[in-house]
């Protein structure tokens, strides 16, 4: 590994052993106005993580109401409120955030070799702007709920009660936490890449973060606007959604899904980020089809935005319209399915080693697949007008937030937990929980494709009793896979026991933050970092062709 | 197969169904075959492939171009079939044919209300001929709602102040569910319907007549009933909890204030009235947002209403 980098010291910037960005300087108020990149990552991951848990409890929730056919622990305006907060926190409090903000502050600059993200006061900023978004969704929940669902559609949204007003406010706020994040990776890949990292030296987790930036900061002011109108409409009766006021509540449909269409891919990308680093390193063999991968995140990005109607085939737009987004929408899932087999061409003839990371990667791409073939069916008109708004959607959006971004999540997280905490978890219990995960998403999700194709409708308090076998097992599943998800947690949480021993490189990476010590240094680097060979190079040094001679600086 | 396809999809019962379900298939066979062989692959390499001491040296294999066009083309070429065939049979079952029959269906939280060309109305319940066309022509009074069949394969948006349509040619006769499928509240899970689909000369029987149960029925088993299927049940418990709107359960003889102050004992005239005009008397605690049902209840359903609440204790 010597032979990677420069090891010039910067003689200002010696640190005792010992000291690292955990406890170099130490104190709360140093947290709360730090401009770490590091420091500013791990607040946004216990945040996210503990949106997560709230979000899961609700999850739990939903599905042991829906054990039994009628009431079975809370009453229909209580069922309405937790499954609406239920999405809402997993979508803008959990998942948006989650792999950006979250683990992408953290690992993006150390990939680069900086020492910071480029604006790091805006960074601590969106974190700040983030738990202010946050605070006034729970504020909503106090002062009254909402039972709108996470999508807000209007004219419901505008005439029931509640506190939808302080809740659309909330979003609007959290839309700026997410547009910074975006703005900031932006100018950091463009301008802080180390000395000798081209466009093509960059690791492909960067390259999917680079995407998703470009969506963020695209895609997120169109929410921002409607939630705004929506906000407007509700408080100063200005008519533009509600058709009792002169307005038009389709609209608000395009508008919702011209941002949370992209959103979609703001949460999915950066999974593909993930599982792009796991596989290779794994593999312990060079990715297959670099560029294939790097530009389907950018065709994803794009395309991604001219998809959005696929979400209303059966809204009332025109057959035209239904008939332009059915046929992108199949563009799109190109770009995705090529991924999948690079994945797969990658681990051929690879070194496998199925550590709890991989594991999860293995998983993703399982879990994945299946979200994505599912989409097939609903990209299909015809199809789609018997599956829309069943719960064959609900299957389909879980296997690619939960199943896809979420378990990508948990790969990263299991993946970068040395890094960041300087700790080694049990690999054991990391087996167990992923495999108690895996299983239980299965039995509860998958179970709810056949109860869409039979009819059962989504957002339902009360249902047919010819559903219940159906949702009784999907019930059960979401015990084990609440039982993994907390394995996991106590396993994790039980690193900070024992002393830190997690060396630099556990598994064998390639990319920039392995060369630097576990947790890292404040500065990141106690050289200047220039690189010499690319991301997934796991050829022995000796046969590596023109390996340039590192050089000071 | 016939009866796993049975198991997935509800029996197939318009016109429409089986080219939406072939075409289910022909998706689901190509899932298939991708799942598992992806699967396979990943079982394999993760087997035949695994780590067998930390200084294994692999291939440097960067790319190969074949290899990638065509996992890129091959799957274009089989998604541009789906589309056209999904298209297809949208095209379908966007245009009804000219000779449909045409039934107005109004959307209200939570009942589906339907008017026959004749002016006849029904809630929650209508009848179609067997094997003819029948377009049903749209509209929602307050919010967005959405109206299923899933064993007709339809579903189109109900929407306030615009019309949205839909047709079908039920070739099974019986009863077929019918659900709510946009979020419209409290009561969207119980805002079903159900489309009875009788051979021709039931059909025109029932257009003259009504249903016969109607007119022979005990009193109160006709307000059972009508308090099942005219959307009473979604607002008005028996047990004495309220709802959106307060129970039924011992309320006749009750004195009930009112929110604009005045009080009145519940009596047959004002069951009638709460029935006609909700809006003239509101109990206290409860919101206006009662629909009318003038003349969407026959008399005798009315009387049987008023009978059954009479039992209610």
């Amino acid at each position: 590994m010597a032979n990677v980098l420069t090891a010039a010291p910067r003689p200002v910037q010696h640190h005792a052993p010992g000291e690292n960005y955990l406890n170099t300087p130490k104190g709360i108020r140093s947290w709360l106005t730090t401009v770490d990149h590091k420091r500013i990552g791990i607040m946004y991951l216990w945040s996210v993580l503990a949106a997560f848990f709230l979000g899961g409890v609700l999850a739990l929730l939903i599905r042991i109401e829906l054990l039994t056919p009628k009431q079975t622990i809370m009453s229909a305006e209580a069922y309405n409120q937790v499954f609406t907060l239920h999405g809402a926190i997993m979508v803008f409090l959990f998942i948006i955030p989650s792999t950006p903000a979250a683990l992408g502050n953290f690992v993006l600059p150390l990939m680069l070799g900086a020492k910071d993200v480029a604006f790091p006061r805006l960074n601590l900023c969106s974190l700040y702007i983030y738990w202010v978004g946050t605070l006034m969704a729970i504020g909503s929940i106090l002062l009254g709920g909402i039972d709108t669902g996470w999508t807000f559609y209007t004219p419901y949204s505008t005439s029931t009660g509640g506190a939808v007003s302080l809740m659309t406010l909330s979003v609007f706020i959290l839309g700026f936490s997410s547009i910074f994040t975006g703005v900031n990776f932006i100018a950091t890949i463009h301008k802080l890449r180390a000395p000798g990292m081209g466009w093509f030296q960059l690791p492909l987790f960067v390259w999917s973060m680079y995407a998703t930036a470009v969506i963020q900061v695209m895609a997120t002011p169109v929410l921002g606007i409607t939630v705004l109108l929506l906000f407007m409409e509700r408080v100063l009766k200005i008519g533009i959604f509600d058709p009792a006021l002169g307005g038009d509540p389709v609209l608000f449909q395009h508008f919702f899904w011209f941002y949370s269409h992209p959103a979609v891919y703001i949460m999915i990308v950066p999974g593909f980020a993930i599982i792009s680093e796991i596989i290779p390193v794994f593999s312990k063999k060079t990715i297959f089809g670099y560029k294939a991968i790097a530009f389907s995140s950018v065709a994803i990005a794009v395309v991604g935005f001219l998809v959005w109607g696929h979400h209303m085939f059966v809204s009332g737009q025109s057959e035209l319209a239904g008939a332009i987004f059915s046929f992108l929408t199949f563009l799109v899932a190109i770009p995705s399915a090529v991924k999948v087999f690079n994945w797969l061409a990658t681990m051929y003839r690879g070194s496998i080693s199925l550590k709890t990371p991989m594991l999860y990667a293995i998983s993703f791409i399982l879990l994945f697949s299946i979200g994505g073939l599912t989409g097939i069916y609903l990209g299909a008109i015809s199809v789609d007008v018997h599956l829309h708004d069943t719960y064959f959607i609900v299957a389909h959006f879980h296997y690619v937030m939960m199943g896809g971004a979420v378990i990508a999540f948990l790969g990263g997280l299991h993946y970068w937990w040395p890094k960041m905490f300087g700790r080694m978890y049990n690999e054991k219990l990391g087996a167990i929980g992923c495999a108690l995960v895996f299983i239980g998403f299965n039995v509860t999700f998958f179970t709810q494709f056949l109860l869409g194709t039979r009819g059962m409708p989504r957002r339902y308090y009360n249902y047919l009793d010819q559903f219940q076998p159906l949702h009784a097992f999907s019930t059960f599943g979401s015990w084990i896979l609440g039982a993994g998800l907390f394995l996991t947690a106590a396993y994790l949480l039980a690193t900070f026991r024992k002393p830190m021993d997690a060396p630099r490189n556990p598994w064998g990476g390639r990319t920039l933050e392995w060369e630097t010590e576990s947790p890292p240094i404040v500065h990141n680097f106690d050289f200047d970092p220039i690189l010499t060979h690319g991301p997934y190079d796991f050829r022995p040094a000796r046969t590596r062709p023109n390996e340039p001679v590192a050089h000071r600086s | 197969m016939n009866w796993f396809a049975k198991w997935v999809m509800p029996a197939q019962s318009s016109t429409l169904a089986p080219d939406i379900d072939n075409l289910f298939w022909f998706i689901t066979a190509v899932s298939a075959f991708f799942f598992v062989l992806i699967a396979s692959l990943i079982t394999i390499f993760a087997i035949r492939y695994r780590r067998r001491s930390a200084s294994d040296v692999t291939p440097h294999i960067t790319h190969n171009q074949k290899l990638e066009i065509v996992w890129s083309v091959v799957p274009l070429l089989i998604l541009i079939v789906i589309f056209f065939w999904g298209f297809n049979g949208y095209m379908r079952a966007s245009i009804a044919p000219a000779n449909a029959i045409e039934i107005q269906v109004r959307a209200k939280k939570w009942v589906w209300e339907f008017e026959y060309p004749d002016g006849m109305r029904t809630l929650n319940e209508f009848h179609v001929p067997l094997n003819r066309p029948v377009r049903l022509v749209m509209n929602s009074e307050d919010v967005i709602h959405s109206f299923f069949v899933p064993s007709f394969r339809i579903k189109m948006d109900v929407l306030p102040r615009r019309y949205t349509e839909l047709w079908f040619e039920a070739t099974q006769p019986g009863v077929h569910q019918v659900f709510c499928t946009e979020y419209c509240g409290k009561g969207h899970s119980d805002m079903l319907a159900r489309i009875h689909v009788d051979d021709d000369a039931a059909y025109q029987k029932w257009l003259v007549e009504g249903d016969e149960s109607m007119k022979t029925m005990p009193l109160p088993e006709l307000g059972k009933i009508t308090y099942e299927n005219a959307g009473c049940a979604t607002c008005h418990s028996l047990d004495g909890s309220s709802g959106q709107g307060p129970s039924w359960n011992g309320i006749f003889g009750q004195t009930r204030n009112f929110i604009d102050g005045t009080s009145a004992r519940v009596d047959e005239n004002y069951i009638r009235q709460s029935i006609m005009e909700p809006n003239a008397k509101v109990v206290k605690g409860y919101e206006q947002i009662m629909p009318t049902f003038q003349g969407l209840l026959r008399d005798r359903q009315v009387l049987g209403v008023i009978e059954y609440i009479k039992q209610l204790k």
